[in-house]
């Protein structure tokens, strides 16, 4: 059995009260923290533990900290972004639902530590009832003392709150979610200046997912030294993985960094297996956004080295051969599953999503779904197999914030790996699609 | 005040007037206005807009956006050009209860459209329509965060998830039975029925 950090008490009941919560050594950080520690000693803490940001872009958490500009008498914030949204992540959702409190330890210690007075998390708006669960949680930690005026005694004071979204992925996108918690329309800004130095209202800003923010809690808890001897090289710590598509046990698990891929789907731990005794075809191993690999290429690098769950093995090989950890939304598809439709549901969905405000992304992805639906439609022609190429290619670092790169990565690997699937649908002009009978095993009369 | 910033919904004085929040509404909506520091109300704006949706029949009127302007002292405008970035927000009436199945990768690969074929023959509509007796509306959604727990949909603020023919015969059963507003809102909310 790996360590858990994180939901290692998700089965114990009622804890998302805060009485049992604490039972179970809850709050314990914020205690070490206020009691024992100055502010910039957990910064350090965080930097030691090699903590990378849990929500997809793997950013060192206690450098980003460490950016935060601090001019006198303006107010600083700290933001948890739980706007999840990457298809095949639902992590941070089981997170708040499960353990609400073991969020707002971390805003806490994490707000302490940044000198934030006042912080926010943003929550989509779909997971309208966590944030219900989330402000429950809130209101007994405020009766309790553990937020408001003078937390444990100190001159420490945090308020803290929730705010929903209204629906739109883009707003998990850091200056995006801050322009929303504004209350305007979710438009990223261009950067720089950065968050650290103008964000929420133009003051200093840290945005931090919440699986990140969950993380500062052990850290606090047993060193950043100890925190950091789990793990693998840069990959330290443990880390949620969503797991979804065709496998036995879908779920969250929490797993220690550096295990092999194929622990991961294969043993009775994690996924259980691929469903039905069918052979696995493909894994999109860190959410929609990264590069879908073939199951020879998941399992072991071009090397031929065993492909680990970690930072650097997911990338191996640059996008040639490698992928990303990303959010470590993990879905898997067996043998009978056509990735051509599978990428046009990736792709329907950065077209929806996809803000507007730059012409390569707004026009892009309008595009890539319209020409992958001829795919579908059985009306394709085989030019537009190169077509598809060349609109991604025109996508891709020509945009203000990454949903680009987001929306152009996926098409560009399905067309690296799988190139030949599309070719077919175009010769034959007919499109099959058996994989979605799998579950439902009836056919509507 | 003009209909032009409302774009194609007319703009009815008469029911303007009537457009208020009930008591208790208004206690939240004060009570969301007060997180934010002075002179940012405005960041209330999506908070309230969905409380505002939930109160008044489910989907934002060109009236029901003029008098949230009117709270939070900005232009109605701006709360147009918010209303309408988000998917959350209706700006046409809808059905009682919003039938969102989530269409996205996971949900796809575990029978999504199968759900929404059931439901569009079952309920006669296909998607985005209402129900002749404005019961309700068939939308499907982008990953809505159920992947592991799919096919899924929500209605209001409760998630369906793992969902068979079976469990969506006896979700349609029951909110018809009910036969009330379902709103994002709503604190009876149900991970799954």
């Amino acid at each position: 059995m790996g360590r858990k950090l994180l939901i290692h008490n998700d089965k114990v009941p009622n804890i998302h009260t805060l009485e049992v919560y604490r039972a179970h050594g809850g709050y314990a950080s914020v205690e070490k923290a206020l009691k024992t520690m100055q502010p910039d000693q957990i910064t350090e803490e965080v930097k030691k533990s090699g903590l990378r940001g849990r929500g997809g872009a793997g950013f060192p958490t206690g450098m980003k900290w460490s950016f935060l500009a601090k001019p006198e008498g303006v107010p600083r914030y700290l933001v948890c972004n739980a706007d999840e949204s990457e298809p095949g992540t639902f992590k941070d959702r089981y997170l708040m639902e499960k353990i609400p409190h073991a969020l707002i330890e971390g805003m806490i210690t994490s707000s302490y530590a940044l000198g934030a007075k006042q912080s926010y998390i943003y929550i989509r708006g779909e997971y309208f009832y966590v944030a219900r669960i989330l402000e429950t949680a809130i209101a007994e930690a405020y009766a309790a003392g553990w937020l408001g005026k003078n937390i444990l005694g100190s001159d420490y004071s945090l308020d803290l709150s929730v705010q929903v979204g209204g629906g739109a992925y883009i707003c998990g996108e850091e200056t995006a979610l801050l322009e929303s918690l504004e209350g305007k329309r979710g438009n990223p800004r261009i950067k720089p200046p950065f968050p650290a130095v103008a964000g929420l209202w133009g003051c200093p800003t840290v945005v931090n997912n919440v699986e990140t923010i969950a993380a500062v809690v052990p850290i606090v808890n047993m060193g950043g030294e100890e925190y950091a001897k789990i793990g693998v090289g840069k990959s330290t710590g443990t880390k949620l993985i969503s797991a979804s598509g065709h496998i036995n046990k879908p779920g969250v698990y929490e797993i220690e960094l550096g295990i092999t891929v194929e622990e991961f789907i294969y043993s009775e731990e994690y996924c259980g297996g691929i469903r039905n005794g069918k052979k696995l075809k493909a894994v999109v191993a860190g959410g929609s956004s990264v590069p879908i690999l073939p199951t020879e290429l998941i399992l072991k690098t071009a090397k031929g080295e065993p492909r680990l769950m970690t930072y650097e093995s997911l990338s191996d090989g640059g996008f040639q051969t490698g992928t990303m950890l990303g959010s470590g939304g993990f879905i898997a598809m067996d043998e009978d599953t056509s990735i051509v439709k599978n990428l046009f549901t990736f792709s329907r969905f950065y077209h929806h999503e996809s803000c507007g405000q730059c012409s390569p992304c707004r026009e892009g992805t309008g595009w890539i779904e319209k020409i992958l639906k001829k795919f579908i439609d059985g009306t394709a022609n085989e030019s537009d197999v190169d077509l598809l190429w060349d609109i991604q290619s025109k996508i891709e670092g020509k945009t203000i914030c990454p949903l680009g790169e987001a929306a152009a990565w996926p098409v560009a690997a399905a067309l690296r790996h799988f190139k030949q699937e599309f070719i077919e649908i175009a010769q034959k002009k007919k499109f099959v699609d058996i994989s979605h009978y799998n579950r439902l095993n009836k056919i509507i009369a | 005040m003009g209909s032009q910033v409302h774009g194609a919904q007319k703009f009815d004085s008469a029911k303007r007037a009537e457009t208020v929040f009930s008591e208790e509404a208004m206690k939240t909506a004060q009570t969301i206005i007060s997180r934010y520091p002075e002179g940012k109300q405005k960041s209330a704006l999506l908070p309230i807009l969905h409380l505002a949706q939930a109160e008044f029949g489910g989907w934002l009127s060109p009236e029901t956006m003029d008098y949230v302007a009117s709270i939070l002292k900005i232009k109605p405008v701006e709360v147009f050009e918010v209303a309408s970035f988000y998917t959350m927000y209706n700006l046409k009436p809808v059905g009682k209860c919003v039938l969102e199945v989530c269409q996205t990768s996971s949900c796809w690969l575990n029978g999504a459209e199968d759900i929404v074929k059931y439901i569009e023959k079952k309920l006669n509509i296909k998607v985005g329509e209402t129900t002749k007796d404005g019961m309700f509306t068939l939308k499907v959604a982008e990953c809505l965060g159920s992947c592991g727990t799919a096919p899924m949909l929500q209605c209001g603020a409760s998630y369906h998830e793992n969902l068979t023919y079976e469990k969506v015969d006896a979700i349609l059963e029951t909110y018809k039975n009910e036969g009330r507003l379902r709103s994002y809102t709503d604190l009876d909310y149900k991970n799954t029925l």
